[in-house]
This record gives structure tokens, sequence and C-alpha cells, in this order.
């Protein structure tokens, strides 16, 4: 491979790359504002400025091509003057106003005002002003003010999400952006531009001003929104998620989310209907108890039926973990009634990140075994069984099987016994004879199989009554490191939940066959040695970016 | 045991302590005339002078407004971690205001971070000094406890500002 010389380092490249390309792939970071990995070179912002022996002029390093050869300083007299210069440049216009900015903290202009600036400006006379608080679209905000005119986010909208939007009015130091006439920024992929925004002009609407980044913790996991699982960081600050933004992985969704994952994928977690503590039913009303009593009365109830009477119910929406469970608990009982819901939305899908599979782990259910065994009912079967009154007992995981059937709302009230291990009161469980708290998706460990056979770890990220922040390895922030329990900061609330698996490992001891596991990862380990899929595989390997199981990638969506 | 013996015993003067009660006497008379350095507090109340660092608050402008714009700077500073903000979006041309600013009078230890901190010169130590609670929930003074008319703190800040 040909090499080039980059302060005083010899680098290697492939041909045809950029410089700022080269030593990013060899860890070494020249500044840059509008430059991005996956979005075309714009070469306006000026400041990956660098110093080339043999050229007359600086040159920018996101466009110049390396050469064999090439000797490249970034640090030399020359290239800091002309950085030092360029930062001026766009302070000037630029506001202080970084105390009321929501980007502060993430700041790229913040951040290379301090390492790469004078510090001192030297313009004294009135800042340019332009229109604050522009709603570009439902989701973003604009402030043309804190614009620095790098078109980062023009670029995305034309090359990412495919949807022009979004253009530069305009020209000189009055140049600002807007979209166009009659249009707003609507793609399904909007939000992804308040990522890419280095500086706090384009803000997302579900979070200004809500907290400041220093408080909370970034939690890695997977979203939940659709088969494509991709990696994401949950915020969270005194036990509550606040947002949710994209993590880079090449093999599943580069560095973009959708919108609908970021915004419609968290709420529920904290919302005012989560089940906190088992439920019974008593008198037609669902009454709060122990889990000791939950737990008896579901084994002594559970075990008055014929094995042909019971159905079982998993979840794609459910960790691997949860199903195995599920589907080793049916199997003890020698139900063979036992599968899950689909929920396929084709008009969901495009060619970007979005697939039909409203649900993140389908693959990963039907690997693990929650299909119909020999002779067994599929969901089709089961629903008309109970229609027609055959089955009589029926225990769901995770899912809302009379929101996913609404004809069959009554039918379900009228079942002998209904048990749900449920993470909000949805139709579902309102209707259940005995409701378990279900953790769900940013509470517990697990691993979900996205559409491409891939498995992914989802890691906790909000304390539920059995957690610790600290000893269970959840992320902590700078107020959950110092604050002590009694701090009003450290007192959000903690709901009295379990993640299914443990609920139905709990229960099993109740009906006298013990499935018992201490964690998650001791589940994942019993799989991986049981289904072929799964071979050779554990959290360890998984890791953050996830493997590559044995499934086939999911080519075609079956519609129903 | 060996005693040892007084090296000189005391004079019949001195041993009438009359002198010694004079003399004594004298440096009260003379320190009753003299200007006081006591104070008959509660009656009498100190006023410090404007480098004291008294509890913080918040400025409230003429208007009724704060200075504050929520950014938080002092909570994360705050070393003692006293203070809590929530901030949230307003029509104003400062776009951001706090909906909760609360200081735990418990935990601060009156260094005077925050004030230094602030980029709004809109949190300033007081001369107020009178600070006991009965409760613990009393000692978290919220916004209504916080907010003080800018003119109250002429003093303090002139005093910062000449230091700037």
């Amino acid at each position: 491979m040909p090499k080039f010389v980059l302060d005083g380092k010899e680098i290697e490249f492939k041909p045809g790359q950029t410089i700022i390309q080269a030593a990013k792939d060899h860890g070494i970071t020249i500044p840059h504002f509008c430059w991005h990995e996956s979005l075309s070179v714009a070469g306006n912002c000026r400041v990956c400025l660098v110093e080339i022996e043999k050229m007359p002029k600086l040159a920018i390093a996101c466009s110049t091509t390396a050469a064999e050869g090439m000797v490249v300083y970034t640090a030399s007299e020359k290239a800091l003057g002309a950085r030092n210069a360029v930062m001026e440049f766009l302070l000037i216009n630029h506001p202080l106003d970084c105390p009321i900015c929501d980007e502060a903290g993430e700041c790229k202009l913040q951040d290379y005002a301090y390492s790469h600036s004078a510090g001192e400006s030297r313009f004294v006379e009135e800042k340019n002003h332009k229109d604050k608080r522009v709603p570009l679209g439902p989701y973003v905000m604009f402030d043309g003010d804190r614009c620095i005119s790098c078109s980062r986010c023009i670029r995305f909208c034309d090359e990412i999400a495919k949807d022009n939007e979004l253009t530069f009015v305009k020209r000189g130091d009055r140049v600002t952006i807007t979209t166009f006439p009659g249009e707003e920024l609507d793609n399904p992929y909007s939000l992804n531009v308040t990522d890419i925004c280095p500086v706090g002009a384009l803000t997302n609407r579900d979070f200004r001003f809500r907290a400041r980044v220093w408080d909370m913790s970034a939690n890695k996991t997977i979203c939940t929104g659709c088969s494509r699982g991709c990696n994401i960081e949950l915020w969270v600050r005194n036990n509550e998620i606040l947002r949710i933004t994209p993590r880079q992985n090449e093999e599943v969704n580069t560095f973009w989310m959708c919108d609908h994952g970021r915004i419609n994928t968290f709420k529920f977690v904290n919302a005012e209907d989560r089940v906190d503590g088992p439920h019974i039913r008593k008198e037609g009303k669902l009454v709060k108890v122990e889990w000791n009593e939950a737990l008896t009365q579901a084994a002594s109830k559970l075990k008055k039926f014929a094995k042909n009477e019971i159905a079982f119910i998993g979840s794609a929406f459910a960790t691997l973990e949860d199903n195995y469970l599920l589907v080793k608990f049916a199997h003890s009982l020698g139900v063979k009634n036992i599968d899950f819901i689909r929920h396929y939305i084709p008009s969901f899908a495009d060619n970007i990140l979005r697939r039909e599979d409203m649900t993140p782990n389908s693959l990963g259910a039907e690997a693990v075994g929650v299909k119909p065994s020999q002779g067994g009912l599929n969901i089709d079967g089961i629903i008309n069984g109970i229609k027609e009154k055959k089955i009589k007992a029926v225990y769901l995981i995770d899912d809302d099987i009379a929101a996913a059937f609404p004809e069959l709302e009554e039918e379900l009230a009228k079942l002998d016994l209904l048990i749900v291990n449920a993470t909000n009161i949805n139709k579902s469980a309102s209707v259940a004879d005995i409701v378990f708290p279900a953790a769900t998706y940013a509470e517990k460990n697990g691993t979900f199989v996205n559409f491409q056979g891939r498995v992914q770890r989802l890691k906790p990220a909000v304390a539920t009554v059995e957690d610790d922040r600290a000893l269970d390895g959840l992320e902590m922030s700078r107020l959950d490191k110092f604050g002590t329990k009694f701090d009003r900061w450290a007192q959000g609330h903690k709901y009295d939940a379990k993640s299914s698996w443990k609920i139905l490992s709990a229960l099993s001891i109740e009906m006298g066959f013990k499935l018992k596991f201490n964690m998650a990862e001791d589940v994942f380990s019993e799989i991986a040695k049981n289904t072929k899929a799964f071979s050779g595989l554990d959290y360890d390997v998984i890791g953050e970016l996830g493997a590559q199981s044995k499934l086939q990638p999911e080519e075609k969506i079956i519609t129903t | 045991m060996a005693v040892k013996k007084r090296e000189k015993d005391l004079t019949l003067l001195e041993k009438m302590y009359i002198p010694e009660i004079v003399k004594g006497l004298s440096l009260t008379m003379k320190n009753m005339f003299k200007p006081k350095f006591t104070m008959k507090y509660p009656e009498e109340k100190f006023i410090p002078p404007a480098s004291y660092r008294g509890r913080p608050v918040l400025v409230m402008e003429e208007n009724g407004e704060e200075r504050c714009v929520a950014c938080g700077l002092c909570s994360r500073v705050c070393p003692a971690l006293a203070i809590e903000v929530q901030a949230a979006e307003t029509e104003r041309e400062k776009e951001r205001y706090p909906v909760k600013f609360e200081i735990n009078m418990l935990r601060c230890i009156f260094c005077g971070f925050c004030e230094e901190v602030c980029p709004e010169e809109a949190i300033v130590m007081s001369k107020d000094y009178e600070l006991a609670f009965s409760h613990r929930e009393d000692a978290i003074y919220g916004k209504d406890k916080l907010l003080t008319p800018v003119i109250q703190l002429k003093d303090r800040i002139e005093f910062l500002r000449s230091y700037k």
C-alpha cells in the first residue's frame, strides 16, 4: 500500500483516499466541521487546512487526495495560524450564548474554541442576527444565529434520507438554511441532522432544554423500533430516559437511526401506566399483591388445566432469554400450543434502515423455538381456540394480544385464566387475571437477533427495585457517582419489575420443575449450547457491536 | 519524699492582694470607656461588608424576572452538589429559564464558586447569614426563597465588578 508522511509519522492509505480519511483510519483526528465520513465532501468550513510540502498554499485535508510520498503537517506554524484564523472567522458571528444553547457540552465549535483558538476576539462590531427558533419540521428546531453553514444537514437530507428538503438561501454573511417553499423537514430520518450539526443550530424539539449532557449517563443498547435493531445510546438522568441517540455500527445502522425509533420507543418506560409490582384480579379489579402470593396463585391455577387447554404466547419484543425460558416452561408442562404474534407494517419499510417487521427479535424468537410443537396450534389456531373456548388458559409475555386482535378483547376477558407479563397496563393486561410486572428493554440484560441474523446485546439503562446502578454495571453519570440515596436527584422512581425469564423461572419453582438461572448470561450460554445457530457465542463475543449468528438473514417478509 | 523549698515567700503587701485587685479593676474601668467590639445580637444585627459570603441567592431584575438562564454551570461546579437546576423554554429573548432552582443549604459550603462561574451574574453571595432550620426539608431553598431584588444586592455586584 502507498504511504505518506503525516506529522513525521509514515501512514498507509488506500489509493484515492483523502488525507483526513486516511488519518482517521489511523486514529488521528484532523479538526473538521463540515466533513463527515458518510457524506460527500463540501470543503466549506476550512478548519482542516494542513500544510503540504512543495505545495504553494495550505490545502484542506478533507478534499485533498493522499499521494505517495506526500509530507503533511497538521501542527506547523502555518497550519496552526490558519486554523486560528478560521476559528476567529467562524466565531465572529456566532453568538456567545453557550449557557442557553442546548449543544453546550457536546458542541464541536465549543471544543475547538478551547483547543484550536486564540481565545480572544478582535471583532468589536455588532454581530449578525438571523431568525431564531424556526421550527423546520415536527421534530427539529433551527437557530439561524448559531449556524456555521457547514451544510452537513443539507447533504444528509440529499444523500442519506434521499429527500431534498433543506437548502442555503442568501449569500455572504447573510447565508442561512431553510426548507424549500411548501416543504417541511419531515423525512423519517430528520432527527439525525441534530446529531451531525456541529453546533446548536439544529436541536431536537422533543429534548430541548430538558437536561445538560453532562448530567446524564449514556447507556449502550439496541433500538426496539423495528427488526433493524439500530445500535443506540439511552441517555438517563435520575432513572429516567430523556433521549436516544444512534451509535455507530457499520454492519447495522452506520451512523443513523429513524425518528420513530428515537421518539416512540422510550416514553413508555417512565409512563404512568407502568405495572409496578404483581397484580391479581380480586372482585373484578386488579389489586397489587406480594410476589409470593401472585406466584403461588398463578401456579395453582395453571395446574388445573389440561395440556391442550393451555396456550403460551411468546413475544418478538422480548429477548432471546425470555422466549427461551417460555419455551422451556411450556415444554415442561407438555404444552404444544406455543407461538408469537407478528407485527408487520409493510408501509413502514424503506430502502434505508426501516423494516416491515416492527419487532426487534422475531428471528430470535423463532430460533429458540417459539413455534407450535408437533400437533400444537400456531397463533391462528390459538385465536380460534380462544373463540371456540377450546383454549381456556393463556400465558402471554411482553406483548398485547388484545390490541393486535381487537375482536378478541371480550373473549379474552371470558377466559378461565389469562396470565400476562406486561410492562404497562395495556388492553390485554387490563382484562388479565394475573399481571406480572415485566421489565422493559431498558431495564434488563438480554439479546436480540435482528433481521440479518445478527445477535446484539441489550444492557440495562434504568434501574428496577432489585438493581443498583453501581453494582449491576449500569452507566453512571456524575450525579449517580457522588449522590447518596437521600439526595433528590437519586430518588427517581424504581419500578418493581423483573425480566420475563426471571418471572418464569420463579414460577417454575412454584410449579415443581426447577428452571433455575442466576443471570441472563447463564440463560444465553444454555441457548448457545442447545441451539446450533448460536453455538460459539457468549456475551463477551457479542460485545457492544453484536456478532453474526448462523441464522439465515430474513430475505422476504411474509405479510399476513 | 523531699519537699522543695519555695524560692521566695510573699511579702505582706502581696499577701493582702489589694494592689493586685486595684490593678485589675483599673483595667476593667479603662475598658469600660473604650469603644466596644461586641454586639447585642439578635437585637442588634451585624451588617457584613460586600466581600462577605453569605447564602447564595438568585438576582431578580426590576421586572420581577430572574436573570438565570438555567445553564447549569453552578450546579456543575458546586463541589458539594448542593444546587439542582431544571431548565425549560420560555418566550423571552433568552429562551431558557429555570423552572426549578433549588439549593440544599445543608450541603452548601459557601465557597462562592457558583457566583464565580455564573456567566449571567445571576447567582451572587448575599449578606444573609441567619440559617437555622427545624426540619431537613426546610433547608432546601427553592426559587421563592432564592430570588432577591437586584437593589438589595447592589453592594455585592459592585464588589464583584471591581475585581473583573
